[in-house]
């Protein structure tokens, strides 16, 4: 084991920098209304699964598995209240995405960039994949999974991760 | 317990979370009913700021184009996109109804029944889900939408109302991976399912391979779906092949031909229109008329232009004209009243002998006239196909005019040119080796010229000839 992997898989730090009640809110109903609105206009921007990110942010930053749970149940349900599948379906699989990331976070050092690179592009691909298993097993539904377009929209999400991260970084308040 | 509680609380708790959403979501799948409440918190919660988003955005960008660009243009552009819109729509109504051959009840039915009723909607939002084509309209209950109300403009259907909030509606699109709606063809009236694909084309699905849909055919709204009243344009076909177990037809859905929908409207009260007959706007496809003479050298009996296409439609010509000749009403006989003598037929007995198979000499007169096909058997029928058609005997017999035959005196040898004797003078026409039925080889002891012989029973109604035109 090298020094720098060592270092990726070094001890959490016992910070205390924690999210206030008001941006926990705002934020995911900010990222669900660019998720619903901007498209619009920029359809190129559909790939942005943004609450998603905010969810891994979160559970990354929190390293709390059981807030975690709550927080992406949360935000999965409010999105699937805003579409036509049955309540629950996004509820699961960000309710997934927040354990395992908050789990992960305790082994890994999150604030290192290429160690959010790789977590946002896995669990963006978990997201993806986990919801479209979901939709055949539970629904019915026989929708297609493009794993090369999943791949390259992970990357993208990935990419959009790194400084989104240091943006909420700036939200956290220490105390 | 406790312990198992306390030594696996985190994984307990995602279990009991897991397992309520399961619940959750097994209740509306069983009960086909959402979960309204969480719905309407949701969109009410986020179809405000939406709607608040894009005035400030239409306002915002409108005052700076309407006050610094364009002045008062875009407002007037506005106003004429709608009244163009409007009358599209009434343009569609209008050739609907005096495409139909009667023009005073298409006019009687444009006087009682006024078009469908419909409200005016925004789009102001897309819905969430990676494949799912859903957009929020700022149209609600309180303006009286409903869950299954159509939504289209003037060009074409765009989607249904799925869920109606009090500030908003969820509609789905009809590029969907969900959604279906049953369609028609204008041209063939051939039915199917329309099915989104999660794409901009859409698919119509459960049309048998033997069904006819040709490129740029038009579809239309069938009205089976109980949603969609018959007769709004669906879009226009972009493919069609043959597939597996149906065909496989690709639509371009007109009502999304300019992109992301902006303003729809919403069908209250549909009201069913006719498929039009004729041909509507379709500039990307010039399709020719059909050929006069599609199949050269095909008998026309009558001398009239007909719409027959197939050596079924020809046949049952020639027989309806014999009939008609001989003063003899189809489907009036009693059992075992005499049927027409099939054996005038022109186009078959009409048809000049090869004088290579003619005797030199006539035949008694109580030789049987028509020379049956029971005397020989099978063989008859073959060889006066392969008579009617070899050369062009038997396609300018039937170009001909139809004029009263002469019933023919001698009996007419019947052979089978592949059974003729090598050492005879008897030159048999040449004939496609297609043309000759597999069962009619013969061995080579059968004689090649056969005279019927006066013994042979004669049946009442000859086998009817296949007339074979190529």
């Amino acid at each position: 084991m090298t020094e720098y992997t060592e270092h990726l898989l070094s001890e959490p730090r016992k910070d205390t920098e924690r999210f206030r009640i008001i941006w926990l809110v705002t934020v995911p109903l900010v990222a669900i209304l660019f998720q619903v609105y901007v498209p619009r206009f920029v359809s190129f921007l559909s790939y942005l699964e943004l609450p998603l990110l905010i969810t891994v942010h979160f559970a990354l930053s929190s390293r709390g598995p059981i807030a975690s749970v709550f927080y992406g149940m949360s935000i999965g349900l409010v999105q699937d209240s805003l579409s036509h599948q049955p309540i629950g379906m996004f509820g699961i699989v960000k309710t997934l995405v927040g354990y395992f990331a908050a789990s992960v976070s305790m082994r890994f050092d999150v604030a290192n960039p290429f160690v959010t690179f790789i977590l946002s592009f896995f669990f963006y691909f978990f997201h993806q994949f986990f919801y479209w298993v979901l939709d055949r097993a539970l629904l019915g539904e026989a929708l297609s999974f493009d794993v090369q377009q999943t791949l390259i929209f992970g990357l993208l999400n990935a990419a959009v991760a790194l400084p989104l991260f240091r943006i909420l970084d700036k939200l956290k308040v220490t105390g | 317990m406790d312990f198992f509680l306390s030594r696996y609380r985190n994984l307990t708790v995602l279990l009991i979370v897991i397992v309520a959403q399961l619940l959750l979501i097994a209740y509306q799948v069983k009960t086909s009913n959402n979960v309204p409440l969480m719905r309407v918190w949701a969109v009410t919660a986020v179809t405000p700021v939406e709607t608040a988003l894009e005035l400030v955005r239409r306002y915002t960008w409108g005052f700076v184009v309407d006050y610094f660009v364009l002045l008062n243009v875009r407002g007037e552009n506005e106003k004429l996109k709608s009244e163009n819109g409007q009358i599209k729509m009434e343009n569609h109504y209008l050739k609907a109804e005096l495409g139909t051959a009667d023009r005073a009840r298409a006019l009687s039915v444009f006087q009682a029944q006024s078009p469908s009723k419909s409200v005016a909607a925004r789009v102001i939002g897309n819905g969430t889900g990676a494949n799912s084509k859903v957009v929020f309209i700022d149209r609600g209950s309180t303006t009286g939408v409903e869950s299954g109300m159509a939504v289209v403009t003037p060009d074409g259907i765009v989607g249904k109302v799925v869920d109606a909030y009090p500030t908003a509606s969820l509609v789905m699109l009809i590029t969907d991976p969900t959604f279906a709606a049953g369609v028609i063809s204008q041209k063939n009236h051939v039915r199917g399912t329309l099915k989104g694909q999660g794409h901009s084309d859409t698919l119509v699905d459960y049309v048998q391979n033997e069904e006819t849909v040709d490129g740029g055919e038009w579809f239309y709204t069938s009205g089976d779906d109980r949603i969609f009243p018959k007769g709004f344009p669906v879009g226009q076909v972009s493919a069609a092949r043959n597939g597996k177990n149906f065909k496989e037809i690709y639509l371009n859905p007109s009502g999304l031909q300019s992109g992301s929908v902006e303003e729809v409207l919403v069908l209250l009260n549909g009201v069913h229109q006719q498929i039009p007959d004729g041909e509507i706007a379709s500039p990307g496809y010039k399709i020719l008329q059909p050929p006069s003479d599609s199949v050269p050298g095909a008998p026309q009996p009558t001398g009239q232009a007909t719409a027959l296409s197939t050596d079924a439609d020809r046949l049952r010509e020639q027989y309806k004209q014999v009939g008609t000749e001989q003063k003899h009403v189809f489907g009036e006989g009693i059992p075992g009243s005499k049927p027409p003598d099939f054996t005038k037929m022109q186009g078959i007995r009409g048809a000049s002998p090869l004088p290579s198979l003619t005797p030199a000499a006539p035949p008694k007169a109580n030789a049987p006239a028509n020379g049956d096909a029971g005397a020989t058997g099978k063989k008859a029928g073959s060889s006066e196909a392969t008579a009617a058609n070899s050369g062009s005997s038997g396609a300018s017999a039937d170009a001909a005019p139809p004029k009263p035959k002469p019933r023919p005196t001698a009996p007419i040898l019947l052979t089978d040119p592949t059974d003729a004797d090598p050492g005879s003078d008897v030159v048999p026409a040449p004939a496609p080796k297609t043309e000759k039925p597999a069962g009619s080889a013969k061995p080579a002891t059968t004689p090649s010229t056969t005279a019927p012989s006066p013994a042979a029973p004669s049946p009442a109604a000859p086998k009817p000839p296949v007339a074979r035109n190529q």
